[in-house]
């Protein structure tokens, strides 16, 4: 009680004083503010990113690949081969047939808004049973491609980040005029980054002769996906790659997502190494102007303990304010901020930064972390040094 | 034979500055009685202020033996010579050391924070001991708003509030005025003979010295003379 009661009394003092040191107990706080939005906003970026990637998630659908491949770009099915895949058990069927797509992803030039910078648009070819595939598919503006005409949807991210892609417009890609009927949302996955055309006319116009670079298949369920593969790999016509929908584009995020996390580390840790120095110095010049404060303390009896858990305290109060004030700031600026980069196929992929309440508390313990080592060693070095030398400070 | 509070008994303290030992007190011995007021006087490093600190238990010596009532505080961890400090020692320095972002009152409190008194009864006794320096109106006056002199009446009221035996003063006046520090004297002289406060008090100033019972001249670390004063 007693050791509480000194804690609780010098901590108060301590605190109680900072408005009068408000210059020097800024610094800190700035400092430190600086670090944790910065970190925070490179960390949404990759959360932000990787969510996109690992948005696309349905375990019963499966994307399936040549043989080898590891990215629809390198990829390619014939028609025959198409045909045999549908018909694979574990295939989920409607009054359509079996739930599988062909789909042909190329990327075509297409100026960025904002500035003529011409940037790699994916866009997909796909048929009608596409949308039944990929059910998440939900038109929010215009209408539905109709099979078979010069049409165009484009996905909500891709509209805002090209030019042209707006309902009623003709946009010229890949050497044909295309008529922009809709805008689709799939609920913040990659495919919002792409333009889907009918696939027929596509491949037509890339005089491709006909086939697929990937299909998109539904299985009844997941559990079902070893038979599936098991199917394919047992057909000697066919020589695939078949790989879950969510497995896919993870995967395809890993890199990127690995790379701006490290970046993220990276930046964050030399800033960090800064603020430490402003910590140690505010911390330093606090308890240097309040030397004698605390000789005093310690004279009248108070002991060393008190004196560092009180210094640290202070220390780890403007340290949180700090981590608070940057977390704020990082998330008023970038939160659901929209931004793009190259995604595993060099197309542009566009995602939303994500401060998520897990950056946050990540950023914070972070701030905490800073205000720790700040505060440790003045405090330390005011608790040893001897009470007759610290009261000669003044 | 008088009652005697301290005895200092062949004491020397040597400060290490690097490689340099430096020698502040040799083979000083002493006896302080009860109830004394005493002065240390003597030249800038000729040892006073370390032997006040060595009393009042915020250093150790060297080498000898300091005994202060029945406890040999040369032998006391830090943490225990703490906690007699906080029991048996009020500390009056030159420059008064009172926190400036607390009261008047709550400055003298303080060192009741490290006893088991409640919040209000610390509050009682912080009153009486600012009413006992004269400061009763003064109480919720943070320190810039008082005058030097009022500032160490407020400190001196800090030393006396756990009602120790011993106050040891460092300067007391060295930052006052002469009516002022006349003030601050008499009041030390009332804690003495009224309160039964032993008093030992390092000065430079012989006036000052004049209002102790005894005075203690010190050069290069020992003892040099004796006058009774007052």
């Amino acid at each position: 009680m007693n050791a509480l009661n000194q804690i609780f009394a010098i901590t108060l003092m301590n605190l109680r004083s900072l408005p009068a040191r408000f210059g020097s107990s800024m610094v800190i706080v700035v400092g430190i503010a600086g670090v944790v939005a910065v970190l925070i906003a490179l960390l949404s970026m990759a959360k932000g990113f990787e969510a996109t990637l690992k948005g696309v998630g349905d375990p019963s659908r499966v994307v399936v690949l040549r043989g080898g491949s590891t990215d629809e770009m390198s990829s390619g099915i014939s028609n025959q081969q198409a045909r045999l895949i549908e018909n694979k058990p574990g295939v989920m069927r409607s009054e359509s047939g079996s739930l599988a797509a062909g789909e042909t992803y190329v990327i075509a030039d297409i100026p960025k808004r904002g500035n003529d910078s011409p940037a790699n648009m994916p866009l997909r070819g796909v048929e009608a049973k596409s949308f039944e595939v990929r059910d998440e598919v939900t038109i929010v503006s215009g209408r539905a491609l109709e099979f078979g005409r010069y049409e165009l949807i484009a996905g909500v991210k891709a509209a805002n980040q090209f030019q042209g892609l707006d309902v009623g417009n003709h946009i010229p890609l890949r050497g044909v005029d295309w008529e922009v009927v809709g805008l689709f949302s799939t609920g913040g996955t990659i495919h919002e980054s792409e333009a889907w055309v009918d696939n027929s006319l596509l491949v037509a116009n890339l005089n491709r002769g006909g086939g697929y670079t990937s299909m998109v298949v539904k299985l009844e369920s997941p559990l079902d996906f070893d038979q599936f593969e098991q199917a394919l790999e047992n057909d000697p016509q066919l020589e695939s790659n078949p790989i879950r929908e969510t497995t896919y584009y993870s995967e395809q995020s890993v890199q990127m997502t690995s790379l701006i996390e490290t970046f993220g580390y990276g930046v964050g840790v030399v800033m960090a190494i800064g603020a430490i120095f402003a910590a140690l110095n505010t911390m330093y010049s606090a308890v240097s102007t309040r030397g004698v404060e605390i000789a005093t303390l310690r004279a009248l009896g108070f002991g060393p303990a008190p004196v560092v858990i009180s210094v640290m305290v202070e220390a780890l109060v403007l340290a949180f304010i700090g981590g608070a004030i940057g977390a704020g700031l990082a998330y008023l600026f970038f939160n659901g901020y929209t931004a793009s980069t190259m995604g595993g196929t060099f197309s542009q992929v566009s995602f939303d930064f994500a401060v998520t309440p897990e950056l946050i508390v990540r950023g914070i313990t972070w701030s905490l972390l800073l205000g720790l080592v700040g505060g440790l060693i003045p405090s330390v070095s005011a608790a040893r040094t001897p009470v007759t030398v610290a009261l000669r400070g003044m | 034979m008088a009652d005697n509070l301290i005895k200092i008994d062949r004491v020397s303290k040597t400060y290490e500055r690097g490689e340099m030992q430096i020698p502040v007190l040799s083979e000083l011995s002493l006896d302080i009685a009860r109830g004394e007021f005493l002065a240390l006087m003597g030249p800038s490093g000729s040892g006073k202020t370390t032997l006040l600190n060595l009393i009042g238990g915020l250093d150790k010596p060297t080498s000898g033996a300091i005994t202060v009532g029945s406890e040999r505080i040369d032998q006391l961890s830090q943490s225990a010579l703490a906690k007699w400090r906080s029991r048996n020692v009020g500390f009056v320095f030159q420059f008064y050391n009172l926190l400036p972002v607390l009261t008047a009152q709550k400055n003298v409190e303080l060192p009741l924070l490290l006893t088991s008194l409640s919040g209000s009864e610390r509050r009682k006794r912080a009153l009486a001991a600012l009413a006992i320096v004269g400061l009763s109106d003064r109480a919720g006056h943070r320190p810039n708003e008082l005058s030097g002199g009022q500032e160490q009446r407020v400190a001196i009221a800090r030393a006396i509030v756990s009602d120790p035996t011993l106050l040891v003063c460092d300067e007391p006046t060295g930052d006052l005025d002469r009516a002022t520090a006349d003030e601050i004297l008499d009041l030390l002289r009332l804690l003495n003979s009224e309160h039964g406060k032993t008093i030992v008090m390092v000065t430079h100033d012989p006036k000052a010295a004049d209002h102790a019972n005894h005075s203690l001249h010190l050069d290069k670390g020992k003892l040099v003379s004796e006058d009774a004063a007052a």
